[in-house]
């Protein structure tokens, strides 16, 4: 689904990512784990499209397009999605205003008819439900005055009422508590499926004792330095980076 | 701009009472002395009269004509009755009906009423669109309601500018005057017809008595040819609310002054304003608020949206006696500016003379946030409907205010007619 090819990518003129190779299959959930500074959050904004970016060299195929001629928005609405490490506040939309014109933008790309109102709010609601949010929440502003938590299960509800055959999940761990952890974790759980694809940004284990990765991936000053199964994040978690850096220059 | 045509339109239609014939006569020469602001002076510096004068607006008092159909086009859904529809400045009474409370008064047959209601403040008596107003207006709009009244549902003014065979200049006079703890609210709305090159030169005068309370909407969206001017001079008594919601995404070329006097401990002043330009649309808020006696408060938030080579002004004025304390005022500005070829002057004016005050005062001027056109582009959103988006939740914040559902409604869609015209780069 997703083939990542050498790829070397600057920020302000600073090489970031220094040949990078990563392969995830339909099915799969991936863990992208490394100390900061290490690339991980740049990964997810040059595969979301942010602008900022310079891709220097390699490449990236996504469901045999060349993802990066693709602007943000047909990124979304070909199935990849970002689960932001800071989402975005925005005073003055509505969230399920959003989510509606995001969900048609999709809908209509697939050949799909739009859905109508009452049944995008039927959708909306089950899934508030699933994900343990209160109604009211329809109606107030884009992760306006929400805290660390609401924020990031908002994240998750739009992932799961969006639906995309690719998640990129960007430090989504960061600032829970272990309840909102468990909700999170029950919402990533939810779209793991055959047909799609989930990738998960972390720094630290502990999301992975509640969302097991089938491959973890360790990245260390731009490239994939150690992969693995799930035991690796347990290793990582017991003697930290410091040895793969050392493997890493040797 | 010459003087000529406004002498010869008054002498055109004299006003049988003499007693109003020396009020427009001491108003039109007025006029004439003082002649046309300059940028030269500080409360034009940023607003030419340039295109007005090149107009060469003549006063009308002939009677335009406007058929239901097109009448119907220009109202709002869900606004209804009562309303009183003025054509080129003058009352269109088959279009209209009024409530208890109102009434047209026609230069013509003033009545004594006029006499004492009529006259302006000092600071005002050398105005020339006030004065030109005053010589040339005939028929004025009467709101007058008596102690502990209240209108049951909102009054609309509309005045409809007609396409006409040379740019003309309409004179409207409105005198809203509520008594002790009456209670109303005005919609004052500008339009045109599309080719309507007119000037609409519009004064409105408030008078509040203790604890009477005025929601005052005013919407002007004069057809893209046309020129305004507004006058809003507001008197207010102890206790009395004036809750103003000030509108301005028309016209070629517009100018409104909103002067409020709060003349008496408790009375408060709440001042909302929205603009918008594009192409080389011009547009110029100047808003004072005097507080001259203790215990008075303000609050004013003005935004602006900017683009093409649209150019705004805006200039707060808020003057604090030296014995008003306690006064309690705010304002904020915010400017949306979308293109490199649209400007906008703001300037917050505050005087203050007397301590144990609270004055709050700012200006802002932004571009859409790159973050924010991310994230809902990372949500599938294009990046003309995520501009689109943010513009209107900038907008927002003031038109969720007003307080008549129905106009909030119109607004959002003019606002996004507007918004999906705008040219600027997508790029911020």
């Amino acid at each position: 689904m997703l083939e990542i090819k050498n790829l070397h990518a600057k920020v302000d003129g600073r090489e970031i990512l220094k040949g990078l190779n990563l392969t995830v299959n339909a099915g799969e959930v991936h863990a992208v784990m490394g100390p900061n500074g290490s690339g991980k959050s740049t990964l997810a904004h040059i595969l979301a499209g942010r602008e900022g970016y310079q891709v220097t060299g390699g490449g990236v195929t996504y469901l045999g397009h060349d993802l990066l001629t693709m602007a943000p928005e047909e990124r979304a609405r070909t199935g990849v999605f970002l689960a932001f490490q800071y989402p975005v506040e925005i005073p003055g939309v509505n969230n399920v205003y959003l989510l509606k014109a995001a969900f048609n933008a999709i809908r209509k790309q697939r050949g799909e008819e739009e859905l109508d109102a009452m049944d995008f709010l039927a959708l909306m609601k089950a899934k508030m439900q699933f994900m343990e949010m209160d109604p009211s929440f329809l109606n107030r502003a884009v992760n306006e005055g929400f805290s660390g938590g609401e924020k990031k299960r908002n994240e998750i509800l739009q992932m799961l009422v969006l639906e995309p055959k690719l998640a990129l999940l960007d430090e989504t761990d960061s600032g829970l508590d272990i309840d909102a952890l468990k909700v999170v974790a029950k919402g990533v759980n939810k779209l793991r499926d055959p047909t799609r694809a989930i990738v998960m940004v972390t720094h630290y284990q502990r999301l992975l004792d509640h969302v097991v990765p089938d491959k973890v991936h360790v990245l260390t000053d731009g490239r994939v330095v150690k992969s693995g199964g799930k035991d690796l994040a347990l290793e990582l978690e017991k003697r930290g980076y410091d040895w793969l850096k050392e493997g890493a220059a040797a | 701009m010459s003087m000529a045509p406004y002498r010869e339109a008054f002498a055109a239609y004299p006003t049988p009472q003499a007693w109003v014939q020396t009020i427009k006569e001491a108003a039109l020469q007025r006029a004439s002395a003082s002649g046309y602001p300059t940028t030269r002076d500080e409360a034009w510096k940023y607003t030419s009269m340039a295109a007005l004068e090149k107009r060469g607006f003549k006063p009308v008092a002939s009677e335009a004509k406007l058929d239901t159909a097109e009448l119907a086009s220009l109202l709002i859904p869900g606004l209804d009755y009562p309303r009183a529809v003025f054509v080129n400045g003058r009352f269109d009474a088959k279009s209209s009906r009024l409530p208890k409370g109102i009434r047209i008064v026609s230069a013509r047959a003033a009545d004594e009423s006029l006499r004492t209601l009529l006259p302006v403040s000092k600071l005002w008596e050398d105005d020339v669109f006030l004065n030109l107003n005053t010589a040339l207006f005939q028929d004025a709009l009467m709101l007058e309601l008596s102690a502990d009244t209240r209108l049951d549902v909102p009054f609309e003014l509309l005045h409809v500018s007609v396409p006409g065979s040379e740019p003309a200049s309409h004179q409207l006079r409105c005198i809203v005057k509520l008594g002790t703890h009456a209670d109303a609210t005005l919609v004052e709305r500008y339009v045109g017809l599309a080719g309507a090159k007119h000037l609409t030169n519009s004064v409105v005068q408030v008078h509040l008595d203790a604890g009477a309370k005025l929601t005052h909407l005013r919407l002007q969206d004069e057809d893209t040819q046309g020129f305004h001017v507004g006058r809003i001079l507001v008197q207010q008594a102890a206790d009395s609310s004036y809750i103003s919601h000030n509108v301005q995404i028309g016209a070629a070329w517009s100018r409104l002054d909103l002067a409020v006097d709060l003349e008496a401990a408790g009375a408060h002043a709440e001042l909302n304003g929205l603009y918008a330009v594009n192409d080389q649309q011009h547009v110029d808020n100047h808003t004072s608020i005097k507080h001259a006696a203790p215990h008075t408060t303000s609050r004013e938030l003005y935004r602006g949206i900017l683009d093409g080579h649209g150019r705004a002004v805006f200039n707060g004025k808020v003057q604090v006696a030296k014995h008003a304390v306690k006064t309690d005022s705010a304002q904020a500005n915010h400017n949306l500016l979308l293109s490199p070829g649209a400007e906008i002057d703001t300037k917050p004016e505050l005087e203050i003379y007397a301590d144990d005050v609270k004055c709050a005062h700012g200006a802002t001027i932004g571009q859409l946030d790159e973050q924010q056109l991310f994230y809902l582009r990372s949500r599938g959103l294009d990046a003309d409907a995520a501009r689109v988006l943010l513009v209107g939740a900038f907008a927002e914040r003031l038109v969720s205010a007003l307080p008549l559902p129905a106009v909030a409604a119109h607004l959002r869609q003019r606002l996004g007619a507007s918004i999906r015209q705008l040219n600027g780069p997508v790029k911020p």
